[in-house]
């Protein structure tokens, strides 16, 4: 809590953070087709693992029940997806904004706060990566991948995965000197998508089972496989809350970060 | 015990529209601001002069509340800048040092979408967005993308774009830096326009034509200090002659002229290419030069200028 109180920015005030979205409806209008170009990964994924994998590995054990391996690794890949369309969304896009095209700059110069900036750009990358989410719960259901209505819920809690990797980037952003420094991105981001019980299960990791749920993407694929099966326990709960704590966090240090580098 | 009425530190009165006392700027061991005073009043066009580190974009960044004191008190319309930063951005248009329009958007997007960050709505921002393209003359190129327009345009956009709240006051960080002469003039013209509507201007600049063209009254700042304020008429009656008398010798022929024209006019200054002479008569001076047997090759009466005058405060030596 001390922690909580000492990052959270004196006078953090946030009253407009949708005008910075409404900035980027506008600019992404002209560019739809990168837009709609994010459904199509998800797609090419799900087929390769339809086409072959699937067979090879053929049953995984879920909650003591057998499913096939697609099924296993479909919440998973759409967990994966919603981390890396937060990440990418919340790194590259907003170095350039912050350091090359000054966009926070001319924003701060009107009554807008750190904040409103840092939640407009977060809660962009939220609306962009539930956009795909719900592309990817359609293809899942069309694949014959979907188990029951449960899996609407699979939704929010992308929702959650999008807002802690969203939160994360934008902080670990503010922190780049240029684009050399985005190859760190991909350094953190694919051990994560490999190694949060996406593609085996936690069972797989033996003594070092511990690490993985260091990994917030590994409570994010807890939260979306439960949805997916419609198997729930307790646990979920603290899955749930490890994720809106880093996010909440982050966020926070975020608008610090702003803060201290463009108002000094 | 009954209650005293203690009077407000800083009793806005109706005119001031800035008033900073003591304003401090730190930034580690460096002072870039050093407790300056300063007060402008509504519906003037105010100058702040000075080498590159003088202070003066830490100062302007001060009184557009995206930088705090680190000593001082900074009122703009009466309101404090540590504690209503916010209404006070509401009321000004920033046009920064180096352009921050979207590069993404069209040029009249920029213009709207600014409009947006202040709350207004989007059939006022389209109103207004319309108006200052034409103000801006931009009409013509109201959906080009900003990236293909040419720097004067760029600056009369942003230029356009500071003024989508219609603001009582306008900070304009070297407005014209960078542009060729019928850019410069035509900006000229456009921020005349908006001092005879009302607007109050604060702007910086190293252009000492500029800062006469457009300055009601003017700080020349120097390592955080102002070391001189007033009008620039003001300011070079009282930091220089009415003339200066600008004469060239042949090859290193400068330095020997120079002692055998001490004494004329009020002061000599010996610069490597030119000898300059401050006086009130220019034409006296140079007869005088004749009379003492020189005969340089090329000699220039001209009228004194706040270059004089800057130069005079600020020396010659460069600043970084």
């Amino acid at each position: 809590m001390t922690i909580l109180l000492r990052i959270i920015p004196a006078g953090f005030v946030v009253r407009r953070p949708q005008r910075m979205i409404e900035r980027h409806v506008v600019a992404y209008r002209r560019q739809w087709l990168i837009i709609v170009s994010g459904f199509f990964e998800p797609l090419f994924i799900l087929l390769s693992v339809r086409a072959g994998l699937g067979d090879l590995v053929g049953e995984v054990s879920v909650a003591g029940r057998a499913v096939p391996y697609e099924a296993f690794v479909a919440p998973a890949l759409m967990a994966s997806s919603a981390m890396n369309g937060a990440v990418f969304d919340s790194t590259g896009n907003v170095l350039h904004r912050l350091k090359y095209a000054r966009i926070y700059d001319a924003a701060l110069a009107t009554p807008m706060s750190p904040a409103d900036v840092a939640m407009g750009e977060i809660g962009w990358a939220l609306l962009r990566g539930q956009m795909y989410a719900v592309g990817f719960l359609g293809v899942m259901a069309g694949l014959g991948l979907v188990e029951s209505w449960w899996a609407l819920l699979a939704l929010p809690a992308c929702l959650l995965v999008g807002f802690a990797f969203a939160s994360i980037g934008f902080l670990a952003t503010t922190y780049m000197r240029g684009f050399a420094d985005m190859d760190m991105v991909n350094t953190v981001v694919l051990p994560l998508s490999l190694f949060s019980a996406t593609v085996f299960p936690v069972s797989a990791y033996g003594d070092l089972a511990w690490l993985v749920q260091v990994s917030p993407l590994y409570h994010g694929v807890a939260l979306v496989r439960a949805a997916n099966t419609g198997v729930w326990s307790a646990s979920l709960v603290a899955h749930a809350l490890v994720l809106l704590v880093v996010s909440l966090v982050a966020l926070l240090a975020a608008t610090r970060r702003v803060d201290l580098l463009l108002r000094k | 015990m009954p209650f005293v009425s203690v009077p407000p530190v800083m009793p806005p009165t109706s005119d001031s529209l800035i008033v900073a006392r003591g304003l401090t700027k730190r930034f580690g061991d460096f002072t870039a601001v050093d407790g300056i005073d300063v007060e402008v009043h509504r519906g003037e066009a105010f100058g702040f002069l000075g080498p590159n580190g003088a202070g003066k974009s830490s100062t302007m960044r001060m009184i557009g509340c995206v930088s705090s004191p680190s000593d001082g008190s900074m009122h703009v319309f009466g309101l404090d800048a540590a504690t209503h930063g916010a209404q006070i951005r509401a009321r000004i248009g920033v046009v920064p040092q180096l352009d921050t329009l979207d590069t993404e958007l069209s040029v009249k997007e920029n213009l709207w979408l600014y409009g947006r960050f202040f709350d207004l709505p989007r059939a006022e921002c389209r109103r207004r967005a319309t108006e200052l393209l034409e103000f801006a003359q931009l009409t013509d190129r109201a959906d080009s993308i900003v990236d293909n327009l040419s720097g004067g345009m760029k600056r009369r956009l942003s230029i356009a774009r500071s003024l989508i709240n219609e603001p009582e006051l306008l900070l304009l960080d070297e407005p014209t830096t960078g542009l060729d002469p019928q850019a410069r003039h035509v900006l000229w013209d456009r921020l005349y326009r908006l001092k005879q509507q009302g607007v109050t201007l604060v702007l910086t600049t190293h252009y000492m034509d500029e800062a006469e063209q457009l300055c009601d009254r003017l700080v020349v700042m120097d390592q955080g200090h102002i070391v001189a304020e007033g009008s620039p008429r003001d300011l070079i009656a009282r930091y220089s002659t009415r003339e200066v008398l600008e004469l060239r010798f042949a090859a290193d022929g400068n330095e020997a002229a120079a002692a055998q024209l001490a004494g004329i006019g009020d002061r000599l200054e010996l610069l490597p290419d030119r000898v300059l002479i401050y006086a009130d008569d220019g034409e006296t001076a140079l007869t005088e030069t004749h009379h003492r047997g020189l005969s340089p090759e090329s000699a220039l009466v001209r009228r004194s200028s706040l270059e004089d005058v800057f130069l005079q405060l600020t020396g010659r030596s460069l600043a970084d």
